[in-house]
């Protein structure tokens, strides 16, 4: 099952190192992580998918707690949240099919972020679904490179994860 | 205390002061020659070891024995790479140590150059936190906390990387007084109904078991551990890190538990009703012993709430510090009889001693000679015991009434032995310190004979010698078809001459009546002393 943690974290070098290193070692898989810093530019708070039983998230959360640089870990469930992943994708695209990838990208929001002759890139903020999905409507065009960030994730409603 | 100018690697100097520390464990090299120059002027005395892996298990012991943290230098690259063992040993084990290694200088960190190694990186697995200082004024911040993270909470070992730069950079120093590090606030405190939830279980239950883990020594709880048993009249099992921690011929004492446990201690845990595990991980080698433990309710107080549900589902979770818990507990606990429960243990316990097994001429029955030397030693006796067969004769068989066990647990480190007495020893220079070890292990480790003489700590050896690794042997007669490769130590050196070489008085024991006698030489020695025990090369690792 696919968990969303979200881990507060002291703004240090290495901090990164020791979270993913522990993810390593302790054999819990990551889909994916995402860090950056936060309003308080002390704290950075890294976003991480993983995938594991009741008893691994237990274990991440109890495991990264312990280290030291660690100030916070919460669990969320999804639907508690609002999560978004940025992605590119460059597809190659001939001028007869510009208007119709633009009307594409049109209707999921996405924005058309470079073009030359023969390619064009689009940029799509969105859920990992839509974005899944998005990416699956370009595929017959030719995909030539994709970009993702990884997804972050925020609770929905008046609260926040503060210290 | 104000602030005062000095370099940093005096500043670092300062700090070990402040923190109380008069002794340190260490090899020196190029990268960590400022902080040297001002141990020399601090007066701070330093062990010079012969190889940087035993400065970290001196320190070990010497943690151990202190219950605070303990402090190993090296250099940069491969001084600090070789700490990495005695890094992960002392991890494993829950010790407080402060590593100190010397880096290359700031601006050269990242080029390759000679003797560098991102030791911080390297050991990040194996340590409770670690810190590379980049700016020298962060100095006296950094001790403080290092000491502080290694000591409290669950212990463990932290690691300071200082480049040589750094070492000579100017700084105002002034120590701080308090810790203050928002990230790391380890719990203390006891939940007080899960406390009164564990009182209920112990009231209600029938056939209550106490697994004392080597968390009590940590927490310095011992004591009370041993109030809880007798006042509630629960059995008492150990793991092999809590070994030491009850009396050998404590009425309420059972044993060792586990895959190399006794059979009392292990059919203790399979048939409680409640298990009280104190400062216990229950690790692998411990759990394999529990197979019929479903039906018992089990209560686990440890101070790291990763360690709770880890190995083990336990129905009543209890965080804290164990010598503040069980205080609170034993206002709740009352005397309680469980005569049956522990008759039926007694009868477990009177059965298993099996006849000693007579070895064939020109060897010794290792754990008759354990027994022996058990049965010989003063009050306050520090038995090391090193890793392999020889380890578990000595955790089987030593039987200490009042002393202190000191093992590599979880790690299964050889060569852990002869340096953490070293350690030992120089942490409690009054108390006899005994290493027991095989002669594979030893061969990892003989090189400290000369720490012991150079500076006069005067610890004592006991070498089993059956010319095999003897625990790897017995896993391939066992299960490989008896198809023996890489076993057999052919080439040893003649272990009496070695000692001797050293300077140091030895016996060599072949036949069990010649065992007193060279316990008593060995007890009655101002100096170290060396045994050799000779072991048949078939002797079998449990009874």
């Amino acid at each position: 099952m696919k968990h969303t943690i979200s881990v507060l974290v002291e703004n240090h070098a290495g901090v990164l190192a020791r979270v993913a290193g522990l993810f390593a070692r302790r054999g819990f898989n990551i889909d994916s992580l995402a860090v950056g810093v936060t309003d308080d530019e002390k704290i950075s708070r890294i976003t991480i998918i993983a995938d594991g039983t009741d008893y691994t998230l237990e274990q991440i959360e109890k495991q990264l707690n312990k280290l030291i640089d660690v100030i916070k870990v919460r669990h969320f469930e999804n639907h508690e949240l609002l999560t978004r992943e940025l992605v590119l994708i460059k597809i190659a695209c001939q001028p007869s099919q510009r208007a119709e990838v633009i009307a594409l990208a049109e209707i999921v929001k996405a924005k058309i972020s470079d073009i030359t002759a023969n390619t064009m890139t689009l940029e799509l903020s969105d859920s990992v679904d839509r974005i899944k999905n998005f990416e699956e409507l370009l595929r017959p065009y030719g995909i030539k490179e994709v970009v993702r960030t990884g997804s972050i994730a925020m609770q929905k409603g008046g609260v926040s994860m503060k210290l | 205390m104000a602030a005062e100018k000095m370099t940093a690697a005096q500043a670092m100097a300062m700090a070990l002061k402040a923190e109380g520390i008069t002794t340190v464990f260490g090899y020196p090299g190029a990268a960590i020659c400022p902080f040297y120059d001002e141990l020399y002027n601090a007066g701070i005395h330093h062990v010079l070891v012969r190889h940087e892996v035993n400065a970290g298990h001196a320190a070990s012991g010497y943690a151990r024995m202190t219950g605070r943290p303990a402090v190993a230098v090296a250099t940069s690259g491969p001084g600090a790479t070789n700490l990495i063992t005695a890094i992960a040993t002392a991890y494993m084990d829950s010790i407080p140590m402060v590593l100190i290694t010397g880096q290359v200088s700031s601006e050269m960190i990242g080029r390759d150059v000679f003797q560098e190694a991102d030791i911080t990186g390297a050991a990040e697995p194996f340590v409770k936190h670690s810190y590379l200082v980049k700016n020298a004024d962060d100095i006296a911040v950094v001790f403080k906390n290092a000491f502080y993270i290694a000591g409290s909470g669950r212990p463990g070992p932290v690691l300071i990387d200082v480049p040589f730069d750094i070492q000579k950079t100017e700084i105002e120093f002034e120590y701080p007084e308090t810790v203050n590090i928002r990230s790391y606030k380890p719990s203390v405190e006891g939940n007080k109904l899960q406390i009164k939830r564990a009182a209920a279980a112990i009231a209600k239950s029938e056939r209550p078991l106490i697994c004392a883990g080597g968390g009590l020594f940590t927490a310095n709880a011992v004591g009370l551990m041993r109030e809880l048993a007798e006042r509630a009249n629960i059995p008492v099992v150990n793991t092999m890190m809590g070994l030491s921690s009850m009396p050998a011929s404590h009425p309420l004492f059972y044993g060792m538990i586990g895959m190399h446990g006794c059979r009392a201690a292990n059919y203790a845990i399979n048939h409680c009703d409640l298990l009280i595990l104190l400062g216990a991980r229950v690790g692998d080698r411990a759990v394999t012993a529990i197979n019929r433990l479903e039906g018992a309710t089990v209560i686990h107080i440890d101070v790291d709430p990763a360690e709770i549900g880890k190995n083990l589902s336990v129905n009543i979770p209890v965080v804290g510090d164990l010598k503040n818990i069980l205080a609170v507990l034993l206002t709740q606990v009352e005397n309680y009889d469980h005569y049956e429960w522990l008759q039926q243990l007694t009868g477990e316990k009177e059965s298993q001693d099996k006849p000693t097994v007579k070895p064939k001429d020109g060897c010794v029955n290792p754990k008759e000679f354990i027994r022996m030397l058990g049965k010989s030693l003063p009050d306050g006796t520090v038995i090391c015991a090193d890793v392999g067969q020889n380890q578990i004769w000595t955790c089987a068989n030593i039987n200490l009434e009042n002393g202190r066990l000191l093992t590599s647990g979880g790690m299964g480190t050889m060569g852990y032995s002869v340096p953490a007495s070293v350690g030992a020893k120089a942490a409690s220079p009054n108390s006899e310190v005994i290493a027991i070890c095989g002669d594979g292990s030893f061969q990892m480790e003989f090189m400290e004979l000369a720490t012991m003489r150079q500076h006069g700590i005067f610890s004592k050896i006991i070498v089993m010698v059956n010319n095999r690794l003897g625990m790897v042997r017995e896993v391939q007669t066992n299960m490989y078809g008896d198809r023996q490769i890489a076993v057999a130590l052919d080439g040893s050196p003649d272990f009496i001459k070695l000692a001797e070489a050293y300077g140091i008085p030895a016996s060599r024991v072949t036949d069990i009546s010649q065992a007193q006698q060279a316990i008593d030489a060995l007890l009655a020695a101002k100096e170290s002393y060396l045994i050799e025990v000779v072991v048949d090369e078939n002797e079998k690792t449990i009874l």
